[in-house]
């Protein structure tokens, strides 16, 4: 997808290939025939689209790697977790990229992950500790960012401040589902996490403010682009797409008094039959070569500062110390809990 | 010889017996009244049904048993004679192979008795484009190139004018005399069986009686046979 | 009796019907076997049932009321283009869903030409998502079929019963007593059922206009346990919630079959006396061109938007467009190879016909968990995506082709049976030179149908395929996630072209040089 035009001639070849194999009911070991080493990197849809940071990041690894780094979209982040569960030991990938903190818990449960064996220093805020500490064994971080609700400041004049202002109005909005989703995941535990107890009864309030609920985090944002929402649930940096890539202000993030942090995370798999080049894009991506691409193309806070400056809307919007974080944890349990509340409310 | 040994069939209500035996080359009509059961004497010698007790025997071989293909019979239907995506040749041909796979000289033969009934230069139509005398013919055509030794006609040509009947009785003594075939020819028509067969089997009370003089039993009917032909 | 007029060999047809028997049934116990009943079901899981069961009550109702007006409509008026409408009912079974809802929301959500001319006049507007948009799309779909299906026996009252009727000075309220009313009573019934287990396993519309534990069926809440959550336990015993529904569903509706929509013999008009004044015409004209538009217009949205898209899709599209094309003729291949042995076997013995039911009463995504059980021990179940797409399509098209064949070939053995048993035609010189030329026209309108079905599906792929694998339905359901509306759009024009496309090759394919 680097070169949609000169490659289209080779793609629809291997394509062809692909099913004429599957037409002779033969099933051929396409990476056994390959020379090059082949790492295999699962990450989200939006990652590898066409706009998102995929194709600049292959170019930039596959210059140094003497590899063929291939990004494989499998849905948003939960949907990704499950896939690899799914696979198991017959995964063919090596890394996984676009859990975040909130599933990385449930992940090393699972027991699919190596440690990475790195020491780092992420730049960005720490709501529970030391800035810069990072002691997960088995996650490096990318990228970060706050969740928020974006809005179109020429449509909406009364924009809501609070989660219990939101719940108070007819806003419209589009929530993404918290069990294929990570914003939609965020959101949950953003609630439960300033809500507690309170939490099931917030959302009695938002039930009717929900339009619909979608699988990921691109169909809900598709939607509010389409008119379908007055707001959407995504992060206070997606503003800064419209300014940078449109030339458009009209976008806004409305600022809550806390915002849930996401922190987007990378793994090793433990069966991976490519440990060292495994270990080796982990390097990569805390490098500027990687950080650099991250801004602009998957719009979220790179978790290791490159030189130079951050584009335009990405001034810190908010104070560190209003920014929220579960420890990976303790998200297990308090997730199954808000999930059932939430499942509960939203089926009524 | 023909001969169908004890043979009974039983359907619900419905019996036949018949006990009798036919020569080669002798050419035979069946009568009697409707439901009486010629049709389905002629299908238990077509193979078409088994006997439920009994035994039907060509020239001392025992013959219950085989399929209706493998039988020393052709059969020309009242209808569904030809199959209509077929051309009048492979209708023919299938005469000669029923899996339609001819050689050149087996293409001849079709040819040729195409060209016996009256068909030349037809070969390529379909059942459709031809006349209901036409179809005739061609079944005819294939009789010619089955040779089998008996041919079964069960009320053929009924759907024909009286004229055009006339003209496909005497082509079909002209394919009997060519091949040396006997004929075993169910009729409603006792004129069919005066004209073109010497020998008739009565058909009635749950009997298919042996075959007698054609002029003889219809000069002087018994009862069943005359309250049927009225 | 001791019959054996034409021995049609019954065995490739008991073979047959074993693997199809073997497929459904064995999925069923490997679902059976891993749900994890204890569990129970969460609040959720009864919302999903509640939820299947209320929008199917809903959208058969719906259809059969708004059908009944349009069928009387349809039966008594006579006028230019009427079969081209009768013809246009037909259409929607070989329409892709997916397609449909891109043209749906193009007509109905919120930034759809309705609201733009309800924001116009200032009137609320209108929301194609949850129940509405479900139900509206199920009624797109079931409209037509109900309405065939009344239409069929509205012009079963035979013509004599009208003559009658003008004779005895019936008005339009003693027509409707006497003769109407009766008959509907009896059809109104079973199409509603028929929908009805239609709507229950419904899948691709509640995967785009559902969602949400608000909207969710429970063919969806299959998918979601299944792709969200990895939890096989539960997606096996949400799929034996699935079994009862439909099975209760087809139980209900196994009185009327869904082929009879297709029926021949809807060109006739029954002359009437009772055709009534101006007011009665323009209401039933009034009917019948809202009906048009409403099944009409959200298609032509789609062409009209989706021209300009064709030519800036990604080329993935395209890549997805031959795999669906393979897996359509994959799929159709394996519905032959199955129907064609068990329609002569059913030419026998009716049992065989049974077989068909069963793909009727199962759920592709019930089948494809029970096949990702029975796989995922021996092998990758993702590297096999598109063969067990291709053979659960053709299972599910199974049933319709069994009702397109069965009857032409009991025609064929019984009118051509002697003929080919005297002259000793049996076995494959029977079936290459008898039975499939006699056959053509069926043969091409059932693979017609397998074709387009399968082309338009988007069911078992969604749960079996990778970010590399995609029928042109999930590309464009894909592309319709990310947003980029114009290519899916595009492919959507390029779908539609593909499904009617191999719809008409086929059926035509088997039309044409047939004699007699």
């Amino acid at each position: 997808m680097v070169c949609p035009r000169t490659c289209s001639a080779r793609r629809i070849l291997e394509d062809t290939m692909k099913y004429l194999a599957f037409a002779a009911g033969t099933l051929l070991a396409t990476a056994a025939l390959a020379e090059t080493p082949v790492l295999t990197v699962y990450t989200y849809d939006s990652f590898v689209a066409d706009w998102g940071p995929g194709p600049q990041i292959e170019a930039a690894f596959e210059e140094t790697c003497g590899c063929d780094l291939k990004f494989v979209g499998a849905g948003d982040g939960a949907a990704l977790l499950a896939r690899i569960k799914l696979e198991g030991a017959r995964s063919e990938a090596d890394v996984v990229l676009g859990l975040d903190t909130n599933l990385s818990g449930a992940a090393a449960q699972a027991g699919l992950f190596a440690p990475h064996g790195q020491r780092v220093v992420p730049d960005m805020p720490n709501p529970f500790g030391a800035a810069g500490a990072w002691d997960d064994p088995l996650f490096l971080p990318y990228d970060w960012g706050y969740f928020a609700f974006v809005y179109d400041k020429t449509k909406l004049t009364d924009v809501p401040t609070s989660f219990d202002a939101l719940a108070a109005s007819d806003v419209k909005i589009v929530i993404q589902d918290p069990r294929s989703s990570t914003p939609g995941l965020g959101l949950l535990l953003w609630i439960k996490e300033q809500y507690g107890d309170e939490a099931a009864a917030l959302w009695e309030g938002l039930a009717d403010n929900v339009v619909t609920v979608t699988k990921g985090w691109s169909e809900a944002y598709g939607l509010f682009l389409e008119g379908e929402a007055d707001m959407v649930l995504s992060y206070t940096t997606s503003p800064a797409y419209h300014i940078v890539a449109e030339g458009d202000t009209s976008k806004a993030a409305a600022a809550f008094p806390s915002h849930y942090m996401q922190i987007e995370v990378a793994g090793k798999l433990a069966r991976s039959d490519q440990s060292e080049l495994a270990d080796q894009f982990l390097t990569f991506m805390t490098t500027d070569a990687f950080q650099a691409i991250i801004p602009t193309t998957n719009w979220m806070y790179p978790a290791f500062a490159p030189k130079g400056a951050l584009p335009d809307g990405f001034a810190a919007p908010i104070g560190a110390e209003q920014a929220r974080l579960i420890p990976a944890d303790d998200v297990a349990s308090i997730r199954e809990e808000a999930l059932a509340e939430w499942l509960a409310v939203l089926s009524k | 010889m023909l001969t169908l040994e004890n043979v009974m069939i039983r359907q619900g209500d419905f019996t036949l017996g018949a006990d009798l035996s036919i020569d080669a080359g002798a050419r035979v009509a069946v009568i009697g009244p409707s439901g009486a059961g010629k049709s389905t004497l002629l299908a238990l010698i077509a193979g078409f049904f088994a006997p439920d007790s009994g035994r039907i025997v060509w020239n001392g071989r025992d013959m219950t048993g085989d399929a209706p293909g493998a039988r020393p019979v052709a059969m020309v239907f009242q209808d569904n004679n030809l199959f209509p995506h077929m051309t009048v040749a492979e209708n023919v041909g299938l005469g000669l192979r029923p899996d339609l796979r001819l050689g050149p000289e087996e293409k001849a033969r079709v040819e040729e008795a195409l060209g016996r009934v009256g068909l030349g230069g037809y070969d390529g139509r379909k059942p459709a484009a031809l006349s209901g005398g036409q179809q005739s013919r061609a079944a005819l055509a294939r009789v010619l190139v089955q040779d089998r030794p008996f041919v079964l006609l069960d009320e053929p040509f009924a759907a024909l004018g009286p004229a055009l009947k006339a003209e496909m009785l005497d082509l079909l003594q002209e394919v009997l005399e060519t091949t040396g075939a006997g004929l075993l020819m169910v009729s409603h028509d006792p004129d069919d069986a005066r004209r073109i067969a010497p020998q008739t089997i009565l058909v009635a009370d749950g009997r298919a009686d042996a075959p007698m003089p054609t002029d003889a039993l219809l000069d002087d009917p018994p009862p069943v046979l005359r309250a049927y032909l009225g | 009796m001791a019959g054996r007029a034409f021995q049609v060999r019954r065995w490739p047809g008991g073979v047959a019907a074993g693997l199809v028997a073997m497929l459904i049934l064995g999925t069923l116990l490997a679902v059976a076997l891993r749900a994890e009943a204890g569990r129970g079901l969460g609040p959720s899981d009864w919302a999903a049932i509640r939820f299947t069961l209320w929008q199917a009550v809903l959208s058969s109702t719906l259809s059969v009321m708004l059908a009944v007006p349009v069928a009387r409509a349809l039966a008594r008026r006579a006028f230019w283009g009427r079969r081209l409408v009768i013809a246009f009912l037909g259409a929607p079974f070989i329409l892709p869903v997916i397609v449909a809802v891109l043209g749906l929301l193009s007509v109905f959500g919120r930034g759809g030409i309705l609201n733009v001319a309800l924001r116009f006049v200032g009137l609320p507007e209108v929301t194609v998502y949850g129940l509405h948009g479900v139900v509206l799309a199920h009624v797109f779909f079931n409209l037509p079929l109900a309405t065939r299906l009344i239409l069929q026996a509205w012009q079963e009252i035979p013509a004599e019963r009208f003559r009658l009727a003008a004779q005895l000075g019936f008005g339009a309220r003693d027509m409707a007593r006497v003769i109407e009313r009766p008959m509907l009573r009896r059809v109104v019934p079973l199409a509603a059922a028929v929908i009805f287990a239609l709507c229950i396993s419904s899948f691709t519309v509640a995967l785009t206009l559902g969602g949400g534990p608000r909207a969710t069926t429970v063919e969806l809440a299959i998918y979601e346990a299944f792709h969200f959550e990895f939890d096989l336990g539960r997606a096996a015993l949400l799929a034996l919630v699935q079994i009862v529904l439909v099975g209760v569903a087809a139980v209900l509706a196994l009185r009327a079959s869904v082929a009879e929509g297709f029926g021949a013999g809807m060109d006739r008009v029954v002359t009437r006396w009772d055709s009534g004044g101006l007011r009665q015409i323009s209401l039933d004209f009034g009917v019948i061109v809202a009906a048009s538009l409403f099944l009409l217009v959200p298609i032509l949205m789609v062409v009209v938007e989706g021209a300009a898209g064709l030519w800036r899709m990604p080329v993935q599209v395209w890549s997805a467009a031959g795999v669906s094309l393979a897996v359509a003729l994959v799929s159709t291949a394996i519905m032959l190879v199955l129907a064609l042995p068990i329609a002569i076997a059913a030419a026998a013995w009716r049992g065989f016909e049974a077989v068909g039911l069963l793909g009727i009463a199962a759920s592709p995504l019930v089948v494809g968990v029970g096949l990702f059980i029975v796989i995922f021990p021996i092998a990758d179940p993702f590297t096999l995506a598109l063969p067990i797409t291709a053979l659960v399509n053709a299972v599910m098209a199974l049933p319709f082709a069994l009702r397109i064949l069965v009857g032409p070939v009991r025609d064929v053995v019984a009118g051509y049976g002697r003929l080919s048993a005297t002259l000793g035609i049996g076995g494959w010189a029977w079936l290459r030179l008898i039975l499939l030329p006699r056959l053509r026209g069926p043969l091409g309108f059932a693979a017609g149908l397998t074709a387009a079905l399968s082309m338009g599906d988007l069911g078992v792929i969604a749960l079996f395929a990778d970010a590399e694998t995609a029928t042109l339905p999930l590309q464009m359901y894909r592309l319709m996630g990310s947003y980029q509306m114009e290519a899916a759009a595009g492919a959507a024009v390029l779908l539609l072209g593909l499904s009617f496309g191999l719809f008409w090759v086929f059926d035509r394919g088997g039309r044409n040089h047939v004699d007699a």
